[in-house]
């Protein structure tokens, strides 16, 4: 009897077409490029912030105080410099009136998008369509002046009745009454400029439920509601918290709206309907322009801390998403 | 939207039914009937007079060739027609009797009365075995405290209990096709329908399926009555009670002739039928 040898795998080249080579070499620098810019954007922002990470260490993100000693003279070797730089309120009050924004955002897009998808009458389901993708790519600097006129008398409505019915709530309790400066009111008007993007992402995710599972709920005696709720929500989880995240990041790196509309207060405060708030990204347009140059450098700290919310965010997310995809 | 105007074509007298020979008239019919049913997509008429009788717990098999307005005219019996805008209908379906087209029918009890398997198999994703099983009896709302039960009931008529009995648990979606179909089936049986539509449902599989699917069909016409689209000829020979042909000559489809399946492959009236069953087109 003969054995048989165990052969060794054969090696398997792939030959590629010339138009296969000439795509392959665009779309891996493309790919490149952007990882490129990411890490110089980086880079740049671990340099320049560098002295400050060394000089406040961990102070930076926990501190509650920020201290420019301007007066001094450049140059001037006479006294210390006593600047102190932190940022801790400024990070706080970008997660709580980022995560405001999305309370109200998420479900006012899922509902909108189902509207649209599911409900709305043929005959304007495509100029809904049409000015949603519109609104989405409205400047934020448009919307945020938009929404500051509308929610400084609806929000500050809300917001009263909030603290009139639940103020013993710690969070809805005030010092001072003035609620078109608050915390809620800015998470409203992020709130309004979130929802077209996170809104038209969800839209287009439910129009792509497979047909055939939407008509099998039917077949099955199911109402529309059924089918909305056993098919196309669970089919459209993973794209429409991928809108939501695109959403998120939109809030969290919002300047304009709430440099407009918050009192940038150093000092950690979690009630949502006093005066008292800001966020990392209006923190830095505000003090950008006369800021001296131990200050720019601390300035850059706070991108890079910004940057780094933003990319855990987005690892978290991606990390929901994968649980929750169902397998095929 | 139903566009009622009862119009008489000639289809209507060419294509006289010979069901209605084999059952008699009488009025008090058990089971599903079709009268003169039109169907439009806009403008265009896609399937013209079609009067059939479908009588209680026989299978009857559809076959045509593709474009004759199969898939339409079974839509129609379960009032999913509706679904495609600017669809429209005429003629009258009467389930025992009732025209599940009254204004005072609510669309979802005809189709809890009337359900369908597709031609592909799509268990719903995000659910186990189980949950898709019980998918309808959600659906529809339906008061049921015997899950377990129902769960090996309908596994086992739709002959797939044995096979998937130690991981109900697992996603619909681990399945291979024709256990994915048989699953399907198993969804339908479940809301206790009274008619079971099957588009094409083994299209999709291998032989050795389609013949478990089969012999699911013949067991479930025991109870139930079955109306099935099919291009195979062996598989409509094998499986059906009855056979309708519908036919289309760049106009809107009609119905040819319908008869016994053993008429029907032996001896048909019309001799396109005769072509068409032997292969000769299509
Ligand atoms: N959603 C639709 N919109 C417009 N026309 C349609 C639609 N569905 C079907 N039709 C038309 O209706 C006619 C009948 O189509 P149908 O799908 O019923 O044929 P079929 O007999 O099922 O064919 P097949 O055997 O290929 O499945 C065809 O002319 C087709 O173009
Ligand atoms: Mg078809």
């Amino acid at each position: 009897m003969t054995t048989v040898e165990t052969p060794t795998p054969r090696e398997m080249t792939v030959i590629y077409s010339r138009a296969d080579r000439i795509f392959r070499g665009i779309v891996t620098a493309g790919a490149l490029t952007s990882l490129l810019l990411l890490g110089l954007i980086a880079s740049f922002l671990i340099f320049r912030s560098a002295g400050t990470f060394r000089e406040f260490g961990i102070n930076f993100i926990t501190g509650t105080e920020w201290f420019s000693d301007g007066f001094r003279e450049v140059g001037d070797e006479s006294r210390a410099d006593n600047s102190v730089f932190s940022i801790g309120p400024m990070i706080v009050g970008s997660l709580v009136v980022a995560t405001i924004a999305m309370l109200f955002a998420i479900p006012l897009s899922i509902g909108g998008a189902l509207y649209i998808e599911f409900y709305a009458p043929r005959s304007i389901y495509r100029i809904l369509v049409a000015m949603l993708d519109l609104a989405a790519a409205i400047p934020s600097l448009i919307f945020g002046l938009w929404g500051i006129e509308i929610f400084t008398s609806f929000g500050v409505r809300w917001a009263t009745f909030l603290n009139d019915r639940l103020g013993f709530i710690p969070i809805f309790s005030v010092e001072f009454e003035n609620f078109g400066r608050s915390p809620f009111v800015a998470g409203c008007v992020l709130a309004s400029l979130v929802v077209p993007i996170t809104t038209s992402v969800a839209r287009e995710v439910y129009s792509r439920t497979p047909r055939d599972l939407i008509d099998t709920c039917y077949a099955l005696g199911g109402s529309k509601w059924g089918a909305i709720r056993s098919v196309v929500m669970p089919y459209g989880r993973s794209g429409v918290i991928a809108g939501a995240m695109l959403g998120l990041g939109r809030a969290l790196g919002e300047t304009v709206a709430i440099y407009l509309m918050l009192n940038l207060v150093f000092t950690y405060s979690y009630e949502i309907l006093d005066s008292t708030g800001g966020n990392v990204a209006s923190m830095i347009a505000l003090k950008f322009g006369e800021a001296t140059d131990k200050e720019i450098s601390a300035l850059i700290a706070s991108g890079l801390v910004l940057f780094v919310i933003t990319l855990i965010v987005n690892m978290i997310a991606s990390n929901i998403v994968q649980r929750t995809t169902p397998r095929a | 939207m139903t566009q009622r105007t009862m119009t008489m074509t000639t289809s209507d007298l060419s294509a006289t039914n010979k069901l209605e020979d084999v059952q008699g008239d009488n009025s008090s019919f058990r089971g599903l009937e079709t009268r003169a049913v039109h169907a439009w997509f806009g403008k265009h008429h896609a399937l013209a007079g079609v009067s059939l009788r479908f009588p209680e717990r026989t299978v009857t098999g559809l076959i045509g060739p593709s474009g004759c307005g199969k898939s339409t005219f079974i839509r129609l019996l379960n009032r999913m027609h509706e679904f495609i805008p600017s669809a429209a209908m005429a003629g009258s379906v009467l389930l025992n009797g009732s025209d599940i087209y009254d204004p005072s029918e609510d669309p979802a009890m005809i189709r809890l009365k009337v359900g369908m398997v597709f031609q592909k198999p799509n268990p719903f994703p995000a659910m186990t075995i189980r949950e898709n099983v019980l998918a309808g009896i959600k659906l529809a709302h339906l008061k049921r405290d015997n899950h377990d039960d129902i769960v090996e009931q309908c596994l086992t008529r739709a002959g797939l209990w044995k096979e998937v009995k130690d991981r109900l648990d697992a996603s619909g979606g681990s399945l291979s096709g024709g256990q994915q179909q048989r699953l399907c089936i198993a969804r339908s049986l479940a809301v206790e329908p009274q008619v079971l539509l099957m588009d094409e449902p083994c299209s999709a599989l291998d032989p050795g399926s389609t013949l478990r699917i089969e012999e699911t069909i013949k067991e479930l016409a025991e109870k139930i009555t079955v109306i099935i689209v099919t291009h195979n000829m062996q598989q409509a020979s094998r499986v059906s009670d009855y056979c309708a042909f519908f036919l289309t000559d760049g106009g809107p489809g009609y119905l040819v002739e319908a008869d016994s399946t053993r008429k029907m492959f032996t001896n048909p009236s019309d001799p396109r039928t005769a072509d068409y069953v032997q292969g000769k087109f299509g």
